[in-house]
């Protein structure tokens, strides 16, 4: 296999990686104020993914850093084209990082209030706009002969790209219930298993709306089977979720996110980012690439590491393999602050 | 004013990178500490390690969650803003990036979760060296993230394609090992050490003398003081030591920056080096200065009698080997001379506040020999600015670095205003810029007052019940040790 492919692959792995991981705590973060009616909910909840989001995150870092080695040309083009949904993104990144380390820093109603906001609109914004950007960069934008984007903010926001953003976001939020009934037990995992349910069924609907447009648009054999896939994959984490077992449902949801994103990525190959442009350039894995010298490098580091990563942050979900609920939840730490 | 893409993308980058760089040498240096401590309660048993681990390690977490979201805008911005700089050196700068990536920030961001809430899931030991592995996270983080910068002021290890009209990277170790690199990785580690230490001890000291109520108290935090100031002094030895070599490999690779660290406009053999200078703004000419005779020789070359090449000279040098138009925006054709006072100032500012951290530290280990707590009034206020010393050099440290490389974004192969990305117009770099600067002022102040407040309140005692467990405890019904 040529390197190029080899390192679009490794790039469509990170993303795949970033989806089926922070994607179920986007789900988490959006659910807050719905399953997380009390108090000790919502700390049940945001506990569930405590110790795991900034590691998931790493994921999204890691494709940035990626793409900017193994494919400068479409790090540039994609980075500064999407301007706007990116700094929007940054901002939603930023509260909600934050929120989940200073929320409970002091003990006063407005203050949690305010983190609440931040968690729940930092988690929806990037799981709707990631959806976005796939939709558009699948769709091709208008990019011209200097493989500069040529277009606007309101050339992003198509139909089939916003359908690409509802599709993220009830995938995120399917997930997202899923983990939280694998996770807790008790009130929290009964409201988040009944809620599962729902939003699958929704999210089942506009996945495969969506999963069949990119098919029609721009899909080959190998994204077909890829798509086929996560429907299924979706259908029997449902089905599992009805017959109450969590953890084949997560591997249900897990696994549609997954191929679902495998097949935009074998959709778009040998694309990285295709022009609208009638005369424009559109962006390949040959002519965006790096050299030959820097992707061996890159793959000899990406061979050493990536087994220890996987390795290390599955370890993290055993150590934290234990289900709580809202008796496991300690009394508030003291804050230094008066309420 | 007018302003174009170019002016907006660098107040941007200058802004998110010095506030991005308050809390990354707090974070290296404070995870160092913190794992000691902790390594220190793990062999001990003696509760003061653990109380002051979890009183530092309050403080480390809110300000390392202020350092990780913000360094997110750090891996965009390239992309965002210098769209053009990222095609024209992304095969050799991407991979420093995406290694940083890969080794740095999966290891800081997992092993800092099993930290913060595997207290009663982890042994002991194990539980101690994830910290040690969070800060060999922060290093690996600076060693990469420096060797990019490196090549930046000293590009290396590459050569440039004339068909696709890039730098293109043919030695991955000699990009890996630039000689800038290895003066530079020290030195901003080094300076990292002073910055954590200074911190604890700003804190510990005051504690120490306003609200400690008994010896047990007076004790931890004396030796929290104590060790912390022997950091900021033996840190600040090397940082002047690395930072004197940074000096020579600098004015072998990038003269002009020298030189426009004193304003020396004419080339002297030997060279004074002045501590302070009243001339015309752009330093051309000088009306008062107090001067030391032959430092700028010794600092430049090693040698009292040595020759440094002034601004003049290196101005008609670089001229003819890089042709006449650097970038006319910001400097007039054939001018490759950085913003002199800028330089001059920036310089002076580094070493004084970070000589004046060490000076502060020798004050303190002093004032506390033999179990003294001393309660001058000069020594407080000293011991409270203490922290904002090194913070500060470092920030003129970077100002100085990377104004001193203007106008070049890449040192002799492209300019800052080639750099930037062509497709975002002004109205899309501003609106950027006005958030991302709203929104720093708006957590920064946030964050200083949760600094503020749980400084204040100090180390909680620790109760017997209250332990963290030798060994992990599996019982399904205990609560979480820790939660958010």
């Amino acid at each position: 296999m040529e390197l190029t492919t080899v390192w679009f692959s490794l790039i469509a792995v990170l993303w795949i990686g970033y989806f089926v991981l922070e994607g179920f705590d986007f789900g988490v973060g959006m659910l807050l104020p719905v399953i997380g009616r009390t108090e000790d909910e919502r700390r049940v909840l945001i506990n569930t993914i405590g110790p795991v989001w900034d590691g998931n995150e790493v994921w999204l870092l890691v494709a940035g850093g990626a793409t900017f080695a193994a494919f400068p040309e479409w790090y540039a083009t994609l980075f500064s084209g999407f301007y706007l949904p990116l700094l929007l993104i940054l901002v939603a990144l930023i509260v909600r990082g934050l929120a989940f380390e200073y929320r409970h820093k002091r003990d006063d109603v407005a203050w949690r209030a305010r983190w609440d906001l931040a968690i729940i609109v930092g988690s929806a914004v990037p799981a709707v706009l990631w959806g976005v950007a796939f939709g558009n960069i699948l769709r091709g934008v208008p990019i011209d002969g200097d493989l500069e984007y040529a277009g606007g903010f309101f050339n992003l926001l198509n139909p089939y790209a916003l359908l690409g953003g509802a599709t993220t976001l009830l995938l995120f939020l399917t997930h997202g219930a899923v983990f939280i009934s694998l996770k807790t037990s008790g009130r929290v995992r009964e409201h988040a298993r009944d809620l599962a349910t729902r939003l699958g069924l929704g999210a089942a609907v506009v996945t495969v709306v969506f999963l069949g447009w990119t098919q029609l648009d721009t899909g080959t054999a190998a994204s077909a089977l890829a798509f086929a896939a996560a429907a299924v994959a979706l259908v029997l984490g449902l089905l599992a979720v009805l017959a109450g077992r969590d953890g084949w449902s997560f591997v249900g949801t897990f696994l549609a996110i997954g191929l679902g994103v495998a097949g935009l990525f074998l959709a778009l190959f040998p694309d990285v980012m295709p022009t609208s442009l009638a005369g424009g350039t559109g962006l390949t894995t040959t002519n965006a690439a790096a050299t030959a010298y820097t992707l061996k490098i890159m793959t000899v580091v990406a061979v050493i590491f990536t087994p220890l990563v996987l390795a290390y942050q599955a370890w993290t979900y055993w150590v934290f393999r234990r289900r709580i609920s809202v008796d496991h939840i300690p009394a508030p730490l003291p804050t230094p602050f008066a309420p | 004013m007018d302003l174009d893409t170019l002016d907006i993308a660098r107040w941007q980058f200058a802004i998110t990178t010095v506030y991005h760089f308050m809390f990354v040498p707090i974070t290296i240096g404070l995870s160092a500490i913190v794992a000691g401590y902790e390594t220190a309660w793990v062999r001990t048993r003696n509760p003061q390690w653990l109380r002051l681990t979890r009183f530092f390690g309050k403080l480390f977490l809110i300000n390392f969650a202020i350092g990780v979201v913000t360094g997110i805008v750090q891996e965009f911005q390239f992309g965002m803003n210098w769209s053009d700089y990222s095609r024209f050196v992304g095969d050799v700068f991407g991979a420093p990036l995406a290694i940083e990536g890969l080794l740095a920030f999966f290891l800081e961001s997992t092993f800092l979760g099993l930290w913060i809430f595997g207290w009663d899931r982890l042994p002991a030991r194990l539980h101690a060296a994830c910290m040690w592995l969070v800060h060999l996270g922060t290093l690996f983080s600076a060693y990469f993230i420096l060797a990019a910068n490196s090549f930046m002021q000293n590009p290396v290890g590459y050569r440039y394609d004339a068909e696709t009209g890039r730098a293109e990277m043919t030695d991955f170790a000699a990009v890996m090992f630039n000689k800038v690199q290895l003066v530079t990785f020290p030195h901003t580690v080094l300076a990292a050490y002073m910055t954590g230490a200074a911190f604890v001890v700003g804190v510990a000291f005051w504690q120490l003398v306003r609200k400690a109520r008994d010896e047990e108290d007076r004790s931890m935090y004396r030796s929290a003081v104590r060790s912390a100031a022997a950091v900021v002094l033996v840190a600040g030895v090397g940082v002047t030591i690395s930072g004197d070599f940074q000096g020579k490999v600098m004015t072998e690779v990038q003269p002009m920056k020298m030189a426009a660290a004193e304003a020396l406009y004419g080339t002297e053999q030997p060279a004074d080096f002045s501590v302070f200078t009243v001339g015309s703004l752009d330093g051309s000419e000088e009306r008062f200065a107090i001067k030391v005779p032959r430092l700028l020789s010794f600092l430049a070359t090693g040698d009292l009698e040595g020759e440094v090449v002034g601004i003049d000279e290196l101005r008609e040098q670089y001229a003819e080997e890089y042709g006449s138009d650097p970038g006319a925006a910001y400097y007039s054709p054939g001018d490759y001379t950085p913003v002199i006072p800028l330089t001059y100032w920036t310089f002076r500012l580094m070493m004084g506040l970070g000589m004046a951290a060490a000076a502060i530290a020798v004050w303190i280990l002093w004032a506390t020999r033999a179990g003294r707590t001393p309660r001058g009034r000069w020594l407080m206020t000293a011991a409270l600015a203490l922290p904002f010393l090194p913070l500060l050099a470092n920030s003129f440290g970077w100002i100085f670095t990377e104004m001193g490389r203007q106008p070049w974004a890449v040192f002799g192969l492209m300019t800052t205003q080639n750099a930037v990305s062509p497709s975002v117009s002004p109205t899309e770099a501003l609106v950027s810029l006005v958030v991302l600067t709203l929104l720093y002022g708006v957590l920064a102040v946030i964050e200083v007052k949760l600094l503020l407040g749980y400084a204040r309140h100090g180390a909680d005692k620790v109760e017997d019940d209250d332990l963290p467990p030798e060994r992990p405890d599996h019982d399904p019904d205990r609560p979480l040790a820790f939660a958010y």
